[in-house]
């Protein structure tokens, strides 16, 4: 998980600023301003959707931290493309005591999402039909699109579901059945 | 004066293959000498500009192998103008006019342009292998030069042909552009297989293309390196786990969509793997699971998978802690993480006395320790001093002119250090110059280290093979000092801001110089911008 450390966070505040910039200033920063170079590696502004509190500001020194450029291009290249569409997305269970996160973008189809989504929370997706849903199953794997509503997974063409998914939610059949009627 | 006919003498030699071990054997007389050149077929030059061609071939006419280092190691992070020197081109140029029967070239961070491609192919009748590492200046049509097959983009038809006709086939890197079904046919058709590399690995676990690309991956029992998944689909990996208990390195450290349990459940898979190279979205938590299993490991590299975020997927000192006490056979470390603490330090040094490598980078450059609020002074001392065998080492976080005295007293071995952002005074350097008797390389960034460090003892750089010292407090006058004493040493002033031209005053402060040992004087090849003294 990603919290798992109680550290007090001024203190572990991660900062990047030349030296000179925190409290245990411990030389003469006489040092001329650098060219900023790295102008193509990324941005210091609140990147993951996830997070709670936005990331302290930071000025980004040449050079540092020291890996290559080809590794940093291939990490940029990687958040851009989870960003574009919103393809992370949360995902609840009713009775789950926290939400998952899932790439929708790794999947082909329904039939892997639920494979995973089933993996996950450990429950089963009963036989979908168009006519009554997931009539018969304990758990039904509803979404929330982009107007707000909560819709039946498994209706729409997958692409379109993709683009039009914010978040997943696994709702108990009981309360699923208005859901799934056709009509 | 010998006693053996030169023939036997050379046949003994044959048995010194290590450089260091032919070189001395060079020195010890001028008949050796002179057998051990004419049978030397492999030599390292470590900087392009400490030698010229001309040199190596008079000096070695049976040269078949030859490695070739350009742009010092700070090159990679970009505190090196592009074209600062470092061109093969007058080497392949020299090599290709003389008789010498090249085979076999390796270059690392060198610039190696199309032309030199094309005169390097059509140069050598015999030449089997081009290994370039953080070369540039190229592009495919040089490559294609090299590589008769393999033009433009990826021709799967070709490939899977070449594969076929290639029984000798070991290693196999593929990129994103090679679609699941090529891979599961090549795999077929190359079941011998030692070193593969996947690119794309997003697919469907119910496909029929899954199942047959889970049998193509089983007949590959050889495969003892794996790499790639540059694009992964995570629930698929199971296909993978049947050939895991055969790696030996496994290279993840381009697969950021590989975390959590998945990641965790391969991991448990890779029992004998000895190098680990991974990103840090592995976590502590994965990182026990590694010293849990990887009881051979001898390599890890920790790389950040978000090396400007805010840190929360990341690695702290815990997890280096629990591979120390899991694998007692660490002894190459690269480690990219939030934080770390001299006690963690201190328990790494006494887990691990065997480290050659150990380069820590705390992303926040000059942190304390977080729990003590201290410099990391003690943490580091009880490395080096536990350490007896280390070679290189590479500090962070926030560290005094005590721990260059610890580096000082106890790295004996110790050929190449980086330091960045670091001590208090010239103190600190003059600790490591003094100390470190085996001292190679040295590279600084950002220190308060003068002309008082740097002219204590000139001598000392013609045993090394380098110093770069970058934003330290070096003048001018200090550099013209060493480079008037010295005339076997290059000092070069890297200035790309033309700050030199106009102030030629000699207190002014150097932004950027390196010099080396060299035989053959001033190069002819550097920029506007570098200025020889």
């Amino acid at each position: 998980m990603v919290f798992e450390k109680d550290l007090n966070l001024d203190a572990t505040e991660l900062r990047l600023g030349l030296p000179g910039s925190s409290e245990e200033s411990i030389r003469i920063s006489n040092k001329r301003a650098l060219p900023d170079m790295n102008d193509d590696s990324g941005v210091a502004a609140a990147k993951k959707c996830d997070q709670e509190t936005a990331p302290p500001t930071k000025a980004q020194v040449v050079g540092w931290p020291p890996i290559r450029s080809y590794r940093k291009n291939s990490l940029q290249t990687k958040k851009t493309e989870a960003e574009t569409g919103g393809m992370y997305v949360k995902v609840s269970m009713d009775g789950a005591p926290y939400l998952r996160k899932i790439d929708l973008k790794v999947y082909k189809g329904y039939p892997e999402l639920f494979k995973a989504m089933e993996d996950m929370f450990k429950f089963k997706v009963g036989k979908y039909s168009e006519r009554e849903g997931y009539n018969g199953s304990e758990f039904v794997p509803t979404y929330e699109d982009k107007d707000g509503d909560w819709m039946l997974v498994g209706d729409v063409p997958w692409e379109m579901f993709i683009n039009g998914c914010k978040r997943l939610r696994i709702v108990r059949g009981s309360e699923a059945r208005g859901l799934g009627c056709v009509v | 004066m010998n006693y053996f006919p030169d023939e036997v003498l050379e046949h003994v030699f044959d048995f010194i293959t290590s450089h260091k071990d032919r070189n001395s054997v060079s020195l010890v007389c001028k008949s050796w000498y002179k057998i051990e050149r004419y049978s030397r077929q492999r030599v390292f030059i470590g900087n392009c500009y400490s030698i010229s061609p001309e040199r190596l071939i008079a000096r070695f006419p049976g040269l078949k192998s030859l490695t070739l280092k350009g742009k010092p190691h700070f090159a990679d992070f970009n505190l090196v103008p592009h074209d600062w020197g470092g061109f093969v081109y007058p080497w392949i140029k020299a090599l290709a006019k003389s008789r010498i029967g090249l085979e076999e070239l390796r270059l690392k961070r060198m610039v190696v342009s199309d032309e030199s491609l094309e005169l390097l192919s059509k140069s050598f009748v015999n030449f089997k292998s081009l290994v370039l590492v953080s070369c540039e200046g190229f592009t495919t049509d040089g490559l294609a030069a090299i590589a008769a097959n393999c033009r433009g983009e990826v021709n799967l038809g070709a490939l899977e042909r070449l594969v076929s006709r290639s029984p000798n086939l070991k290693s196999l890197r593929l990129n994103r552009a090679v679609p699941l079904d090529t891979l599961q046919k090549l795999l077929m058709r190359a079941p011998q297989l030692v070193d593969l590399g996947i690119g794309s690995y997003v697919h469907d676990p119910f496909s029929e293309v899954y199942n047959k690309l889970k049998i193509a991956i089983q007949r590959c029992k050889s495969i003892r390196s794996l790499s790639g998944f540059l694009e992964v689909a995570p629930h698929c990996m199971s296909a993978i786990y049947p050939i895991c208990g055969n790696l030996t390195f496994l290279n993840l450290s381009y697969a950021p969509g590989l975390h959590g349990n998945k990641l965790m459940k391969l991991i448990q898979h890779c029992r004998k793997l000895q190098r680990l190279w991974i990103l840090d979205c592995i976590g502590d938590k994965g990182l026990g699971v590694v010293a849990l299993t990887c009881k051979e490991l001898q390599e890890l590299r920790v790389f950040p998978s978000d090396p400007f975020g805010a840190g929360n997927a990341a690695v702290t000192e815990e997890g280096l802690v629990l591979v120390s006490a899991g694998c007692p056979k660490l002894n190459s470390l690269l480690y990219f993480c939030q934080q770390m603490t001299n006690a963690a330090l201190i328990t790494v040094a006494k887990n691990c006395p065997n480290f050659i490598r150990f380069r820590l980078c705390i992303l926040d450059p000059i942190k304390p320790d977080p729990v003590t609020n201290q410099p990391l002074d003690e943490g580091f001392g009880a490395i080096v001093q536990s350490c007896k065998g280390l070679k290189r080492l590479s500090l962070s976080g926030l560290l005094t002119d005590q721990v260059f005295l610890y580096i000082g007293m106890y790295a004996e071995q110790l050929e190449m250090l980086s330091i960045a952002f670091a001590a208090d005074s010239d103190k600190g350097m003059l600790y490591v110059l003094n100390g470190c008797k085996k001292l190679r390389k040295l590279e600084i960034r950002d220190c308060p280290f003068g002309d008082a460090a740097l002219l204590e003892d000139v001598g000392k750089y013609e045993t090394m093979r380098s110093l770069w010292m970058s934003s330290c407090e070096v003048t001018l006058g200090g550099c013209k000092s060493v480079a008037e004493k010295m005339p076997s040493l290059n000092v070069e002033i890297i200035d790309e801001c033309e700050q030199m031209e106009f102030n030629l005053d000699d207190k002014q402060k150097v932004d950027k110089m390196y010099l080396y040992r060299t035989l053959v004087g001033h190069r002819k090849d550097a920029p506007e911008y570098v200025s020889i003294l």
